[in-house]
């Protein structure tokens, strides 16, 4: 078709040498979807992380929990990134019978030992309870509140965040 | 009952699914082969960047929906934590923010397009007055959701303009209430423009769609407003508009995006980072830039309208302005049927075409005066002249270009019109001259 | 098309040739240079980062001046990191406020001390209180004050600046001070910057224009905390869309070629 355009910018002989190769022209076509697909890809990241934590929503992650009032026998409960949190100043009888458990009879065979430990109990004495171990009815417990069967399923949470911190314990 | 045939695409789940529900040949109809004029120059890319545009703050708004709280004590925080907090609420709620001026933008050039090259003369009357309202719901929208922030512009612009339907007699008052929900704007309020502003943009998304539809019926316009006479005057709409739309819609957003990273505030009002307060008014209350043309028609009627010799009053100023304000949109619905030229484009048209630029200057010197000082004035030399003067002469002209189309359609001589669209571009070959003779019928 | 490019022009240098008469009405500001482009200035530093020294100092004039009355209530203390503080450094100046928490078991209000995730605590419970305490005027949270005022940086060194003997047949009412930077040049707030008002811990000479300066650094960052990070990705997103808009411009004329 003959060049006798009246638009600017589309000199005769333009067309030519631009869409003359069809391989070139396949190429541009494909670079042009390409580039454009992966920007759409891209920008929908933003709107997607939006939906994450915020910052604030974070900075409330951690919590520091002064445990020095808490007598033994006394039990608190303290909110916890939405949830509460029940803390226990076990008696000596509560943790002897915890330490006589059989493990192999609970559905978590863990000793109580290193279940402190991960609880991050300083001095070894408090016990931290996720919330999920003991809706009434659902299990049945033996003191401190091991699983020994379970009647509906375990929402297994929060208990493996709960570690050891210098001014008390620390969920994080 | 086999409608088997009339799909045939290649891939098989594709015709599967067209047989029984045949989107992909309407696609293929309307934005496939679709025969658009050839002619297009890179005004018509405005209707496909609105359309983004209108995407753009769709999909922004609904995150920053989930986000945003309406309430007058905690609107105006939840902004500011989008803003600090939220993982890129900074980018989405400036791409809103931005995004209602760039499709402002857009659609300001998309109109005007239309009026310039009489895109609404028969057969595309209701094409147009569709196209109004769409305007008009989109000017709902963005007024409500610049209350949602809670910052000072938003509370005063919304007591404002909610206050102009007091100037309506008798129910005036019982309406502004009614808008209110109280007896100021205050929570109520809030919350229901809220609940709009979010309802709105689905219901300008769907009279978009008969927007669309309306046009597929009619076809395109073009720059010299002759209507395609056969196949050589047009071109199937992919790829030839597909590329050429993609192509001016990246480089609109490109300019968008220099703005939303570079001077996100620049179309912003400092006042509205204060939070509103309804015991303090700010000294100079300006809507949003979009909205001062229209600000400035209402306050140019600083005049009661009585019968003459009588004393008696017809129309109080306030009810004056209002009445013109929402007249200089009012009066683009009759436009179609205020034109009484045959010919469309301005390119041949030689009185309308000087029209047409003083409506424009006009247009921005409103947009000016709206946005300065009610007692402001140009000083030229020793002369003073009162902005206020100045917004007069220029609603004069605003209601003058429309009102005087009747008669420059009667007097006007409009230079010779090309026998089709193919005829300029082919330069007079004679298969143009062969195409015309051919008694085609654009289906 | 080039007439219709041409009108379009006119119309807008009619407008804007007429602009600068009434502009002279509105108050100008001395720009200063900022390292972080402006907050409120459109396209001013494409690059901009703000100046960490200055973000401390301005911190430490906030901290030791400003703070007396102006609240900056967006803010929390774990924000600082922006300034390059670390944690143990920010978990100390929030110890060092004591917050108002509870109610307790007893639904008794408690006091403790203030950790990174808490606000900035305010100088008055509220603005009732800080109203009644100011001679009648809440002196103004300071969070967003950059954007909020025209002139945004600039006004801010303008102000605190701008304090001097009224000039001659100027009545400044009682309670008020002359500041000829304000709006209305009566300004309720005493000047509160002097010359080795604070002492900077990095051995900047505190004249009442650095701390002007620096405290005008750090409310800029306040008000817009992700400026950094909004430059540094609009420069991805410009070349990104840069390089489209070129590819699509040469797709576009492969296209049309045979059109032509």
């Amino acid at each position: 078709m003959a060049d006798t355009t009246q638009t600017a910018g589309h000199g005769p002989g333009s067309g030519s040498h631009s869409g003359g190769d069809p391989s070139r022209r396949d190429f541009i076509y494909l670079a042009a979807a390409a580039t454009g697909v992966v920007g759409a890809a891209v920008t929908v990241w933003p709107f997607i992380d939006s939906l994450n934590p915020a910052a604030d929503t974070l900075a409330l992650a951690s919590t520091d929990v002064d445990l020095a009032p808490v007598q033994v026998g006394q039990s608190i409960t303290v909110t916890w990134r939405g949830k509460p949190v029940f803390i226990r100043h076990r008696t000596p009888e509560e943790i002897k019978s915890a330490t006589d458990v059989n493990v192999s009879e609970l559905r978590d065979p863990q000793k109580d030992a290193d279940r402190r430990e991960e609880a991050g109990m300083a001095g070894g004495r408090r016990h931290l309870h996720p919330p999920g171990l003991h809706p009434a009815g659902a299990e049945e417990f033996r003191s401190p509140r091991r699983v020994r069967r379970l009647v509906l399923p375990l929402p297994w949470f929060g208990l493996r965040h709960i570690r050891p911190h210098p001014q008390g314990s620390r969920a994080a | 009952m086999a409608h088997g045939p009339s799909s045939s695409f290649k891939n098989p789940v594709v015709n599967w699914l067209d047989q029984r529900l045949p989107i992909f040949t309407m696609i293929q109809k309307e934005y496939g082969v679709f025969p658009t004029p050839r002619n297009f120059n890179y005004f018509w890319n405005f209707g496909a960047i609105a359309m983004i545009m209108l995407v753009t703050m769709i999909v922004s708004g609904i995150v920053l929906a989930m986000h945003y709280t309406p309430n007058t004590n905690l609107a105006f925080n939840s902004v500011e934590r989008i803003m600090r907090d939220v993982n890129f609420g900074w980018l989405i709620r400036y791409i809103h923010m931005n995004g209602a001026s760039f499709f402002f933008i857009a659609v300001y050039i998309h109109i005007f397009r239309g009026l310039y090259y009489g895109s609404y003369k028969k057969p595309r009357e209701l094409l147009w007055i569709i196209g109004v309202v769409i305007f008009l719901l989109m000017m709902a929208t963005a007024f409500m959701g610049y209350v949602l922030p809670w910052g000072q512009m938003s509370f005063w612009g919304a007591t404002v303009i909610t206050n102009l339907f007091s100037a309506l007699p008798l129910v005036g008052q019982d309406i502004v209430t009614l808008l209110w929900g109280g007896f100021s704007v205050d929570n109520p309020t809030l919350n229901r423009f809220f609940a709009l502003h979010y309802l709105l943009p689905f219901v300008i998304a769907a009279v978009v769609f008969l927007h669309v539809a309306a046009l597929h019926v009619t076809g395109s316009n073009n720059p010299l407003g002759v209507e395609p006479k056969g196949p050589q005057d047009t071109l199937p709409f992919h790829p030839y508009y597909t590329v050429k739309d993609s192509f001016g819609t990246v480089v609109y957003l490109a300019i968008f995006a220099a703005f939303v990273f570079y001077a996100p505030n620049f179309f912003g009002e400092p006042d509205n980072y204060i939070q509103a307060n309804p015991m303090v008014t700010p000294p100079h209350i300006v809507p949003e830039w979009y909205f001062l043309p229209y600000y400035a028609i209402l306050r140019s009627i600083t005049f009661d309208i009585s019968i003459p010799f009588t004393g008696l009053k017809l129309i109080e100023a306030k009810l004056g302005g209002v009445i013109a304000m929402f007249g200089s949109i009012a009066i683009l619905f009759i436009l179609p049927w205020l034109d009484t030229s045959p010919v469309r484009s301005a390119r041949f048209r030689p009185i309308f075409k000087k029209g047409i630029l003083a409506f424009l200057v006009a247009f921005f010197l409103l947009m000016y005066v709206g946005a300065q000082t009610a007692d402001a004035a140009w000083h030229l030399g020793g002369l003073e002249i009162p902005l206020v003067y100045v917004g007069q002469f220029a609603t004069l002209v605003y209601f003058g270009f429309f009102l005087s189309l009747p008669f420059v359609g009667l007097i006007e001589k409009p230079l010779p019109l090309p026998a089709s669209i193919a005829k300029p571009v082919l330069g007079g070959g004679a298969s143009a001259a062969g195409a015309t003779a051919k008694p085609m019928e654009k289906a | 098309m080039r007439r219709l490019r041409s009108l379009i022009l006119a119309g807008l240098v009619a407008v804007a040739a007429a602009a600068p008469a009434v502009a002279s009405e509105e108050m100008e500001y001395p720009k200063n240079e900022w390292s972080h482009g402006g907050v409120t200035r459109g396209f001013s530093n494409i690059f901009g980062t703000f100046d960490r020294k200055a973000l401390q100092r301005g911190f430490q004039v906030y901290k030791e001046v400003c703070s007396a009355c102006h609240s900056m209530n967006l803010l929390s203390y774990r924000n600082l990191a922006a300034l390059g503080y670390n944690e143990a450094e920010i978990t100390a100046i929030a110890a060092g406020y004591d917050m108002t928490d509870g109610p307790n078991d007893e639904g008794e209000m408690f006091t403790r001390k203030g950790v990174p995730a808490d606000h900035f605590k305010a100088p008055f419970p509220n603005e009732k209180a800080a109203a009644a305490a100011n001679g009648g005027k809440a002196p103004p949270d300071l969070s967003l004050i950059v954007k909020a005022r025209k002139g945004g940086e600039d006004y801010i060194v303008a102000l605190l600046t701008g304090f001097e003997p009224a000039p001659a047949g100027f009545t400044v009412p009682s309670g008020g001070n002359y500041n000829k930077a304000f709006p209305g040049h009566v300004i309720a707030m005493p000047p509160p910057l002097s010359d080795g008002g604070v002492t900077f811990a990095d051995g900047t000479k505190a004249t009442v224009e650095q701390q002007a300066k620096d405290v005008a650094t750090f409310l800029a960052w306040a008000a817009e905390p992700n400026l950094e990070a909004r430059h540094q990705m609009g420069l991805k997103v410009m070349i990104f869309l840069i390089v489209l808009a070129g590819i699509l411009y040469a797709a576009k004329r492969a296209v049309w070629a045979d059109q032509h």
